[in-house]
């Protein structure tokens, strides 16, 4: 019994099969899609290694049945960079060293992307801080992580303000 | 590319850089692959059923259920579970714990594996493992620290750590001014590296591919080979990267072993992966402690001895003592000291070593105590420590390799703003009202070396291949150890390929025990040495060569040129020398590791010191750390960046071990009642600010070849000490058990 839904899954239009109703949206990415950077770190949402964004706003993947998402769009952290072009969040993560053994980092920056699309943080460390809080490091790279975040906020604000100039 | 050199490469120029990571890149845009993101052609998942007692054994499991539900295709029990080449009870290497591998059905601590049930789908075995149902005979458990069961043992390394004494420590006792005896409890951790424990298995004929995250690529390979009865060179170990280990994946668990032989039986490719919640059970953790610490000052505020007692608790069926009174040997000059350790046996699964094991949870009593101690002496708690800085190592008196802790004290309170700290506890509030409190703690970790092996390979247009099997868990090993590695040819970094993480490659030894920077770092720099030995004694022995005659000890490698130090006119290429040698490549071997007789002659060891600013709500007793400076002397720095987040990485660790993480056992049932990371608490992003680091320079020349002591463990050091410090300081409670929660300041 197999059941197809309709996904924008990295600005591409996918028929994809739900083989069974029980599959995650992260057990799909994973193991059904070959999309293994998104990371499984407590399956219970209580991590935020899973993070991904569905319709533009962040969602633990561990969470969500795939079979509820036809029609959605999905955008993980393959699907973030254009090509040789890093998208700043990823770009600040390495400058500022937001991370040690990268297991933690996928979900962290697709968090990052979601905190500062959803625009209440600006560059407030305090604000990055908490917004970021849903995703653990235990490696404990949060130092950097909050760095990270500021900048490329800043930075993609600036950018804003430049396009529409 | 000019001839000419340019002026600011030097040798040895990428060593002291705050390169970004190599595998940066790959990191951030997912293309890092972790070993459960492996899924091979006609995979099968496998999922365990641990056991929810944790005495006993079980008597039934639902098998006929579970083999019914659609995709599982296998379940595997004591009863039917294809023959292990290997012992579980035995020991094949320095890493080996005796494991669970199903050999029978009794139950020696919740948690235990006690089936495996394969499936064509994650949710075919997932649920098959579920409807198994277990029923069990169960017996009392004992899960708490019990002093009325410890019993002294016979030390025998790892895992069964000796003590150790000076001096009379009964006089210390008795000539003593003032003493104090106090206790201090630390609680069970367990690792969680955010990555859990994960193998994907392939067998082809009697030769065993794995990809598994491992911090001891060819002990791994051996200690899973004595299982099979095959050659420790018939595995091949992949684990390019690392989702953290902290001393949780040097050894082998009972479920991967059993991955293995589904993989074998059914002669597919098998991935097993732990959840969360299996993490609290056959990977280790770092067990509880109770420590009694008897301290006594002369009149003049002199340490006339420093009694520490560890009781930690192990399992009933192997050892893993925590080696916490350790903590107290090399750190105070005191008259006398008794280091010394005994053990409980508990329905738990075996201990085993989280970072900084020891260090960790004796320093957080150590230092609390001297923070009582100085206390009780009137004085300044960074005064009093100063007061009984240890010149040379107490009790042997041997010289330290290099020791920087009196500056890492100045430079720490300096920054921290140390001085004018009020001498009594509640003293200072701040705008808000929140009580503001201000610790410190002395942070040590020793430098002990492995041994590692390398391999460097120049090639004809001058750039260089270096392998061994290192790895990165996080500390930076693919960007620290190619910066060693380029240093040793005199090249830049993008000059440089750099393998690590395969099991086929020279051996990398054990990232453990902070040593892994030095020994597989020394190894790499032997590797290139022994090339540019090579090069030089062709060149110098070459009558066309622009060296001809120069004698080879006054040879100097630079941006691919080797050059005459007291004549930089006088030097050829790398290639040439290659090319008129009419050799394509040169290999150079290496190996790393730390002399015997130098070992005897200094004690070595790393440096900090940690202060910390606590606010406390004085109504709610809810715990902030507003301000952690740290301060380390850790010998020659590689790379600024990536140590700084190490030594930071550490010491949010510390604000874990002392305000956050604990595992609760249930009393009756032996089951920990917050084995994920809602109920089992680590830092998060909000729980930390005011984070510094301050590496202190130091230059080593007897530590290693390279000057390199290791940062990877060190920030925890010290940092627990320095939070429970400030809390009393702010409240003046003195809490003596880790961690320290509202409740306890709640309290009358
Ligand atoms: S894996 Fe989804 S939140 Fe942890
Ligand atoms: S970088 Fe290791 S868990 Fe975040």
């Amino acid at each position: 019994m197999s059941l197809f839904i309709s996904l924008t899954l990295n600005g591409e239009a996918r028929e994809v099969s739900i083989d069974d109703p029980r599959v995650t949206l992260l057990d799909l990415l994973r193991e059904r899609l070959a999309l293994p950077g998104t990371k499984k770190g407590c399956d219970r949402g209580q991590c935020g290694a899973c993070t991904v964004l569905v319709n533009g706003r962040r969602a633990n993947a561990c969470l969500m049945l795939a079979a509820g998402l036809d029609g959605a769009e999905i955008t993980t952290i393959e699907g973030l960079a254009r090509g040789e072009d890093l998208h700043p969040v990823q770009a600040a993560f390495i400058e500022h060293d937001g991370f040690q053994c990268g297991y933690c980092t996928p979900g962290q920056i697709m968090s990052a992307v979601g905190l500062i699309a959803e625009g209440d943080a600006g560059s407030d460390p305090e604000r990055i801080r908490e917004g970021m809080s849903g995703n653990i490091c235990r490696c404990g790279a949060y130092h950097g992580i909050t760095l990270a975040v500021q900048e490329a906020s800043r930075r993609m604000a600036a950018k804003d303000e430049g396009g529409a100039a | 590319m000019s001839d000419t050199l340019s002026p600011e490469i030097r040798f040895g120029s990428n060593s002291g850089q705050p390169a970004t990571r190599r595998d940066g890149l790959a990191k951030v845009t997912g293309v890092a692959t972790f070993a459960a993101d492996n899924t091979p052609e006609g995979l099968l998942h496998a999922v365990y059923a641990p056991a929810k007692i944790a005495r006993g054994r079980v008597s039934h499991l639902d098998v006929a259920a579970a083999e019914a539900h659609p995709g599982v295709t296998h379940v595997i029990t004591p009863q039917n579970r294809p023959e292990l080449q290997g012992d579980p009870s035995g020991k094949p290497t320095m890493f080996s714990f005796r494991t669970e591998v199903l050999q029978d059905d009794t139950v020696r601590y919740a948690g235990q594996p006690i089936a495996l049930v394969l499936g064509e789908t994650l949710e075919a075995a997932t649920e098959g493992a579920r409807l198994l149902a277990p029923q069990y005979e169960v017996d009392p458990v004992r899960v708490a620290l019990d002093d009325n069961t410890a019993r002294g043992f016979d030390p025998g390394g790892f895992g069964l750590p000796g003590g150790a004494s000076h001096g009379d420590v009964e006089a210390g006792h008795a000539v003593a001014a003032r003493s104090i005896d106090v206790s201090y409890e630390t609680a069970a951790q367990y690792h969680n590296a955010m990555e859990t424990h994960a193998i994907v298995a392939q067998w082809d004929g009697d030769r065993l591919m794995l990809d598994m995250p491992s911090q001891a690529l060819k002990v791994s390979c051996a200690g899973f080979a004595y299982f099979f009865g095959i050659p420790p060179e018939n595995v091949t170990l992949r684990s390019p990267y690392i989702g953290g280990g902290f001393g949780s994946k040097a050894i082998p668990t009972g479920p991967q072993v059993l991955a293995i032989l589904a993989a074998r039986m059914t002669q597919r490719p098998v991935k097993l992966m732990f959840t969360r919640q299996q993490m609290f059970g056959p990977a280790g953790h770092r067990g509880a402690t109770r420590q009694r610490l008897r301290l006594g000052v002369d009149e003049n505020a002199a340490l006339t001895v420093i009694d520490h007692e560890g009781l930690a608790e192990t399992s009933t069926f192997d050892d893993f003592v925590e080696p916490a009174a350790n903590a107290s040997h090399d750190l105070y000059a005191a008259g006398a000291l008794r280091a010394s350790h005994r053990l409980v046996r508990l329905d738990v699964g075996t201990p085993g070593p989280m970072r900084a094991p020891g260090e960790a949870s004796g320093s957080a009593a150590l230092e609390c105590a001297m923070d009582e101690m100085a206390e009780a002496a009137g004085m300044d708690p960074l005064e009093f420590r100063l007061h009984n800085y240890a010149e040379t190592q107490p009790g042997t008196g041997r010289p330290y390799s290099s020791k920087a802790l009196r500056e890492c004290y100045a430079e720490g309170a300096a920054r921290f703003g140390w001085e004018g700290r009020p001498l009594e506890p509640r003293q200072m509030r701040d705008a808000d009202g929140l009580m503001t409190g201000w610790g410190m703690g002395t942070a040590l970790f020793p430098c002990p070396m492995f041994a590692a092996e390398a391999r460097a390979t120049l090639r004809p247009d001058g750039t260089a291949l270096f392998e061994t099997s290192a790895v990165d868990m996080g500390q930076g090993a693919w960007t620290v150890l190619a910066q060693i590695a380029a240093d040793s040819l005199g090249l830049t970094l993008d000059q440089v390929e750099f393998r690590a993480g395969h099991s086929a490659l020279p051996d990398g030894g054990v990232a453990g025990g902070s040593a892994h920077t030095a020994t597989a770092g020394g190894a790499l720099h032997a590797a290139g040495g022994d090339v540019l030995r090579q090069l030089g004694e062709l060149a110098t022995a070459d009558p066309q060569s622009p060296l001809y005659g120069a004698g080879n000890s006054s040879l100097v490698a630079r941006h691919g040129w080797l050059l005459l130090e007291e004549d930089e006119s006088r030097r050829e290429r790398f290639a040439d020398i290659l090319a008129r040698a009419g050799k394509t490549e040169m290999i150079g071997t290496g190996h790393g590791g730390r002399a015997p007789e130098a070992a005897g002659r200094h004690a070595m060891n790393s440096h900090g010191a940690v202060f910390a600013e606590v606010k406390v709500d004085p109504d709610l007793r809810q715990v902030r750390v507003t301000r952690l400076v740290g301060a380390f002397a850790a010998g020659r720095i590689i790379n600024p960046r990536l140590t700084e987040s190490q030594l930071m990485g550490g010491m949010i660790w510390g604000t874990s071990f002392a305000l956050h993480e604990a595992a609760r056992h249930d009393r009756r049932s032996g089951r920990i009642v917050n084995a994920d990371f809602a109920g089992y608490h680590v830092p998060v992003n909000a729980d930390v600010s005011g984070l510094e680091v301050i590496t202190v320079h130091e230059d080593d020349p007897y530590v290693n070849a390279l000057g390199i002591k290791g940062v990877g463990e060190i920030g925890i050091v010290g940092t627990v000490g320095a939070i429970g410090n400030a809390i009393w300081h702010a409240t003046g409670k003195r809490v003596r058990h880790f961690p320290i929660r509202i409740a306890d300041l709640l309290a009358p």
